[in-house]
C-alpha cells in the first residue's frame, strides 16, 4: 500500500463519524421573551430597565457601549469569524416569567431541558451534592441549594439578583479584572450582559460543595452574554464548574461572555469549565460563535488560581482563560484539551502574567484536530521585571487525526530578569501507528484504540476535573471521536 | 514619522546616478521596489513578530549612502589578515559595499564562480536573469529598500556537480569616517550535486561612527546540493545591521546556516527557507552572545512545500547587562506534506537583572503524518553546577564562564568544518573572557596572534 492511501476502514469510520449527531441539539418549547433585534442606547437602556438595574449599573453598560463603537472587531485570531451583524442580533432572550401568584416553581419545560441535559436540578441535586445556577439564554432560571450556601455565607445567585441583594459586593469588583475597554467583545458584553452567575466566598470559608451554572443558548436567533463574578476571599475556597449547551440551528449564534474572577490572600479557585456548544453540522453550517474573555487575578499572596477546560463544541472557539498573578508566592494553572471535528476552529491558550515575587505558573494544553478543523494554541507568559524568582512550565501538544486538519502553535514568552525560569515544549504528531496496531492486536478495534489513546493523551488534563465532569468529559471526547480515525 | 521617506526621497532625487553605477538587470525591479514602498511602513515595537525591535528608529538615523561609487582609501587587503588557522580559504573582502578579491581567490579558479554583479551580468547574464530579485520578498520593507538602492553585489555560482576544494570567505569591513549604510546584497546559486562552504563575517574598523547594513542573500541550492553558510557578526556597539536571507532548497539539498552574533549594536536577523523538494535537510544554527546594550532578534520561518523533508533548528543566546534578545521562530508544514520532521529549539541565558528576553516559537501544521516540536526555555545558570566547581577550587567568574561556553558549545559544534568549530570556540572563549576586542577580528583573527 502506498504510503499516503488511508486504510478503507478509516475512511469507513470517517463517514460515520460525519454524520455523528450533536446529542444536546433540541429546542425547548418555552415562551420566551425577547426584545427585538438591533443594538443601540435604547437597547442597553432597556435591558438595564427590564432588569431594574440601578443607575450606576446602566451608566456603566452607556460607558461599555459607547467605548464598544470606537472599536473594531480584532482579526489577528486563526480563526474565521464571519463579519457579524451586530444590529441583526436579539441582545435579551428570558424565559417569560410567570404572572405574580404563581408558585415560584421552576417550569416543566424548563426544567424537561435540564433533565435532558443531564443537569441535576432539585431533588437530584441533594444527591450529588452539586449547587447548580442555570442559565438559558440569558437569564438565570434558578438557583438551587441556596438557603444551605447561605449559611455559611456563601453567596451563589445570578447575577441580576446580586445587584440588587449585594450592590456594595458587585460595584466593588465588576469590570476590576476586565473592564469594559479591554477588547471588542468585553465591551460589547459590558453594555449588553443579561445575567450570569455571582459567587462570593467570606474569609476563611472553605465551600463545601462544587458550584455550577450551565449555559444554554435556547431562542433563535439570540446572543447570550452572560457575566460571572467569582471572588475568593482571603482563604477562601471554591470549585466552580461551568458546562454549555445549545440547540443545532442553521445560523450561527453569538456568545460573548466574561467570567472575572478575584482571589484573595491564600485563597484558592478552581475553575473548570467543558464547553459543549453546538459545533455546526459536518459541512460547517451553523454553530456557536464561542468568543469569551476569561481571567482572574491573583490579588493575594500565596492566591491560586486553576483553570481547567474541556473545548468540545463551538463552530468558533477564541479564548484565552489567563491569570494576573500579582500576590507574591502566587500560582495560576492552565490545563486544556481542545477538540476541533469537521469544520470546527479553535484559538484558545492563556497568559499568565507574572506580577508578584516567586509567582509560578502551570500550563498543560493537549489540543485534538480532527475532520477539516483547524486548532490553535496561542499563550504568552510575561515575567515583570520586579517579579523576580518565577517559574512557568508549559507543555502543549497536538495530535492531528486527519490530513486535512491543521495544528498550530503561538506561544509568546517574556522575561524581564535573571532569577527567573520559563520553560515551553511543544509537539505535534499524529497518533502513534504502533499503538494502534498493537491494540489491534489485541482484539480493539481501531476506533476503540483511537479513543483510548486520545483519553490517555488528555489524561493529565482530565485529571483536574472535578468527578461529575471527568465523566461528562470523557463521554464527551469520544462521542466528538468517534470514528475520525485517519 | 516615517523613515523610508528619507530614501525614496534619496532615490527620486539622484535615481539617474544610482542607475548609471549599476547593472540594468538591478536597475529594472527598482520600480516595483519603489511602488511597494510608497505604501509601506517600518515595523514599531510592539508590532506583529516585531515584539521589542524598532526597526522605524533604526532606519531614521541620517546615515550617508555612497552613491556615487566613491572609492575608500584603506585597502582592506593590507588592514585585514584574516586566516583561520589550519584553514585554507578564497578570500574576498567587501569595504563598505565594494568587493575586492586577494590573491587567495585563485585557488578555487575553475571551479566556483565569485565575481561582482556589475560583472556577472555580462559573464551569466541568464543566472543573473533568472534568480535575482526572486527569492527576497519585495512586501519586506527593508529589503525593497535594498532592492531600490542596491548597485552591486557579490554573484557566487556552483556549477553543477562541482565540490568547492576549499571554503569561500567573505569578510565585510565598515570603514569610513561618517555615519554610513550600505546595502549588500548575495546571489549564491549552487549546481546540481555541488558543493561549498561559505564563509562571511560582519567587521567595522572605525567604532565611532553609526553604520547600517541592510543586506539581502539569497541562496538558490539545486537537486543534490550542500551549502554551509555561516555568518559571523564581529562589530561595534555602533554597528546596526538588518539582513534577510533567502533559501531555495530542491530535492535532496542539505543546507547549513549559522548565523553568529558576538559584537553588535542592533542586529535584526531574517531566515526566510522555503523547502521545495522531498528529502531535502535543513539546518539553522544561531547564537548570540550579547552584553551592554546589544539588541539581538532572529526571525525564522522554515515552510516545508514537499513531502519528506527533515529540518533542525536551534538558537542560544546568552544575555548580560542590558542586552535584549528575541526570537520568532516558524516552522510552517503544507498540506499534502507527510512525514516532515521539524524541530525547534530556543535556550536562553539571562545573565543579569536588566537583560531581556522575548521569545516566540510557533508551529503550524496542515498535514498529520509529521514530528514536529519545539521548545523554548530562558532561565540561568545551574546553582548546583556551579557550587560544583566551587568546591574543586575555581572560581565563580570563570565557573559561569566555563558554563556558559559549554551552554552554546553545541551550536558551535554543528559547524560541519572543524577549523572553523576551533576557532570559533577560542572566539566565543575570549568573548566570554571579554577580551574579544574588535580589532582580534574575524573567524580569523586578524594580524595573527
Amino acid at each position: 500500500m502506498k504510503e499516503n492511501e488511508k486504510p478503507e476502514k478509516g475512511n469507513q469510520i470517517i463517514e460515520e463519524a460525519a454524520q455523528a449527531e450533536y446529542k444536546y441539539g433540541f429546542v425547548t418549547d418555552i415562551e420566551t421573551e425577547v426584545i427585538p433585534k438591533g443594538l443601540d442606547e435604547d437597547v442597553v437602556r432597556r435591558i438595564s430597565a427590564l432588569k431594574g438595574e440601578p443607575e450606576w449599573l446602566l451608566e456603566f453598560r452607556l460607558k461599555a457601549y459607547r467605548h464598544w463603537l470606537t472599536l473594531k472587531a480584532p482579526t489577528w485570531g486563526h480563526v474565521h469569524v464571519p463579519e457579524i451583524d451586530f444590529q441583526d442580533i436579539s441582545y435579551y432572550a428570558a424565559p417569560r416569567k410567570k404572572t405574580a401568584g404563581e408558585k415560584k416553581e421552576i417550569d416543566p419545560e424548563l426544567k424537561k431541558t435540564f433533565d435532558k441535559l443531564g443537569i441535576p436540578l432539585e431533588e437530584q441535586l441533594r444527591l450529588s451534592g452539586m449547587a447548580v445556577d442555570a442559565v438559558m439564554d440569558s437569564v438565570s432560571v434558578k438557583t438551587t441549594y441556596r438557603e444551605r450556601l447561605a449559611e455559611l455565607g456563601v453567596i451563589f445567585c445570578s447575577m441580576s439578583e446580586a445587584v440588587k441583594d449585594y450592590p456594595d459586593l458587585v460595584r466593588k469588583y465588576l469590570g476590576k479584572v476586565v473592564p469594559y475597554t479591554d477588547n471588542f467583545y468585553a465591551a460589547l458584553n459590558s453594555a449588553v450582559f443579561s445575567d450570569g452567575s455571582f459567587v462570593y466566598i467570606p474569609k476563611g470559608v472553605r465551600c463545601p460543595m462544587e458550584l455550577s451554572t450551565y449555559f444554554r443558548i435556547n431562542a433563535a436567533q439570540t446572543g447570550q452574554f452572560e457575566r460571572t463574578l467569582i471572588v475568593a476571599d482571603d482563604d477562601a475556597y471554591v470549585s466552580y464548574l461551568e458546562g454549555c449547551t445549545a440547540p443545532m440551528r442553521d445560523e450561527n449564534q453569538l456568545h460573548a461572555a466574561i467570567v472575572e474572577i478575584i482571589v484573595e490572600d491564600r485563597a484558592e479557585v478552581k475553575y473548570s469549565t467543558v464547553q459543549n456548544w453546538y459545533p455546526g453540522d459536518k459541512d460547517g453550517k451553523g454553530g456557536i460563535y464561542n468568543l469569551v474573555t476569561k481571567r482572574g487575578l491573583c490579588r493575594g499572596d500565596h492566591s491560586k488560581l486553576s483553570w481547567t477546560q474541556v473545548e468540545t463544541g463551538s463552530a468558533i472557539t477564541w479564548k484565552y482563560p489567563s491569570c494576573v498573578l500579582k500576590g507574591d508566592h502566587s500560582v495560576g494553572e492552565f490545563y486544556s484539551v481542545a477538540l476541533t471535528n469537521n469544520w470546527q476552529e479553535a484559538d484558545t491558550g492563556t497568559k499568565m502574567i507574572h506580577l508578584g515575587k516567586n509567582s509560578t505558573s502551570t500550563i498543560v494544553s493537549k489540543g485534538i484536530s480532527a475532520g477539516h478543523s483547524q486548532n490553535s494554541y496561542r499563550g504568552m507568559v510575561k515575567i515583570a521585571p520586579k517579579a523576580t524568582g518565577c517559574r512557568n512550565f508549559t507543555q502543549c501538544d497536538s495530535l492531528l487525526l486527519s490530513d486535512t486538519s491543521g495544528a498550530h502553535t503561538f506561544p509568546v514568552i517574556e522575561v524581564g530578569n535573571d532569577t527567573s525560569v520559563v520553560e515551553h515544549e511543544a509537539t505535534t504528531s499524529k497518533i502513534n501507528e504502533d499503538q494502534i496496531f498493537y491494540c489491534n492486536q489485541r482484539g480493539i478495534a481501531t476506533e476503540d484504540a483511537v479513543g483510548l489513546i486520545v483519553n490517555g493523551y488528555a489524561k493529565e488534563v482530565m485529571a483536574k476535573l472535578p468527578m461529575e465532569f471527568a465523566v461528562e468529559a470523557q463521554k464527551l471526547l469520544s462521542i466528538s471521536l468517534e470514528g475520525s480515525v485517519g | 514619522m516615517n523613515a523610508l521617506k528619507q530614501y525614496i526621497d534619496l532615490f527620486d532625487e539622484c535615481r539617474a546616478l544610482i542607475e548609471q553605477q549599476s547593472p540594468a538587470l538591478l536597475n529594472a525591479l527598482r520600480e516595483q521596489a519603489r511602488e511597494q514602498l510608497e505604501t509601506a511602513r517600518l515595523p514599531r515595537k510592539g508590532s506583529e513578530d516585531y515584539e521589542a525591535t524598532d526597526l522605524e528608529a533604526v532606519f531614521s538615523h541620517d546615515y550617508g549612502v555612497n552613491i556615487n561609487r566613491l572609492p575608500f582609501d584603506a585597502d582592506p587587503g593590507e588592514t585585514f589578515h584574516c586566516d583561520v588557522p589550519n584553514m585554507s580559504t578564497c578570500l574576498y573582502y567587501s569595504s563598505n559595499d565594494a568587493f575586492h578579491s586577494s590573491p587567495t581567490a585563485e585557488r578555487n579558479i575553475g571551479q566556483v564562480v565569485v565575481e561582482p554583479f556589475s560583472m556577472a551580468a555580462v559573464d551569466y547574464p541568464e543566472l543573473m536573469n533568472a534568480y535575482y530579485g526572486k527569492l527576497a520578498r519585495l512586501s519586506d520593507p527593508t529589503v525593497a529598500l535594498n532592492t531600490l538602492l542596491v548597485q552591486d553585489g557579490l554573484f557566487i555560482y556552483v556549477p553543477d556537480g562541482v565540490v568547492a576544494e576549499r571554503p569561500v570567505q567573505l569578510v565585510n569591513i565598515f570603514n569610513a569616517a561618517l555615519d554610513m549604510m550600505v546595502q549588500r546584497r548575495l546571489l549564491i546559486i549552487v549546481g546540481k550535486n555541488a558543493a561549498i562552504k561559505l564563509l562571511a563575517c560582519d567587521h567595522t574598523q572605525s567604532p565611532d561612527y553609526h553604520y547600517l547594513n541592510n543586506q539581502v542573500v539569497e541562496i538558490v541550492a539545486m537537486q543534490g546540493s550542500t551549502v554551509d553558510y555561516y555568518d559571523m557578526e564581529e562589530s561595534t556597539p555602533l554597528t546596526n545591521r538588518v539582513s534577510s536571507i533567502y533559501v531555495d532548497q530542491h530535492e535532496g539539498s542539505n543546507v547549513l546556516i549559522d548565523g553568529i552574533t558576538l559584537i553588535n549594536g542592533f542586529t535584526r536577523n531574517n531566515y526566510h527557507v522555503e523547502v521545495n523538494g522531498e528529502h531535502a535537510e535543513t539546518q539553522l544554527l544561531g547564537m548570540t552572545i550579547a552584553s551592554g546594550e546589544q539588541h539581538v532578534d532572529n526571525h525564522t520561518f522554515i515552510s516545508h512545500n514537499a513531502p519528506r523533508c527533515h529540518s533542525n533548528e536551534m538558537f542560544k543566546y546568552v544575555l548580560n547587562d542590558k542586552a535584549v534578545g528575541a526570537f520568532v521562530g516558524k516552522i510552517l508544514v503544507k498540506p499534502d506534506c507527510p512525514r516532515v520532521e521539524a524541530y525547534q529549539g530556543n535556550r536562553n541565558l539571562c545573565g543579569a537583572p536588566t537583560a531581556k528576553m522575548y521569545t516566540k516559537p510557533q508551529l503550524e501544521i496542515y498535514t498529520d503524518d509529521v514530528m514536529c516540536s519545539h521548545g523554548s526555555a530562558v532561565g540561568q545558570l545551574d546553582e548546583d553546577a556551579l557550587f560544583y566547581m566551587r568546591t574543586r577550587g575555581i572560581g565563580i567568574e570563570e565557573a559561569r564562564r566555563l558554563l556558559m561556553q559549554a551552554f552554546v558549545a553545541d551550536v558551535i559544534d554543528g559547524v560541519r568544518l572543524d577549523a572553523l568549530k576551533d576557532r570559533l570556540h577560542y572566539l566565543v572563549e575570549k568573548r566570554f573572557a571579554g577580551t574579544l576586542s574588535n580589532c582580534a577580528s574575524c573567524m580569523a583573527a586578524c594580524r595573527k596572534n
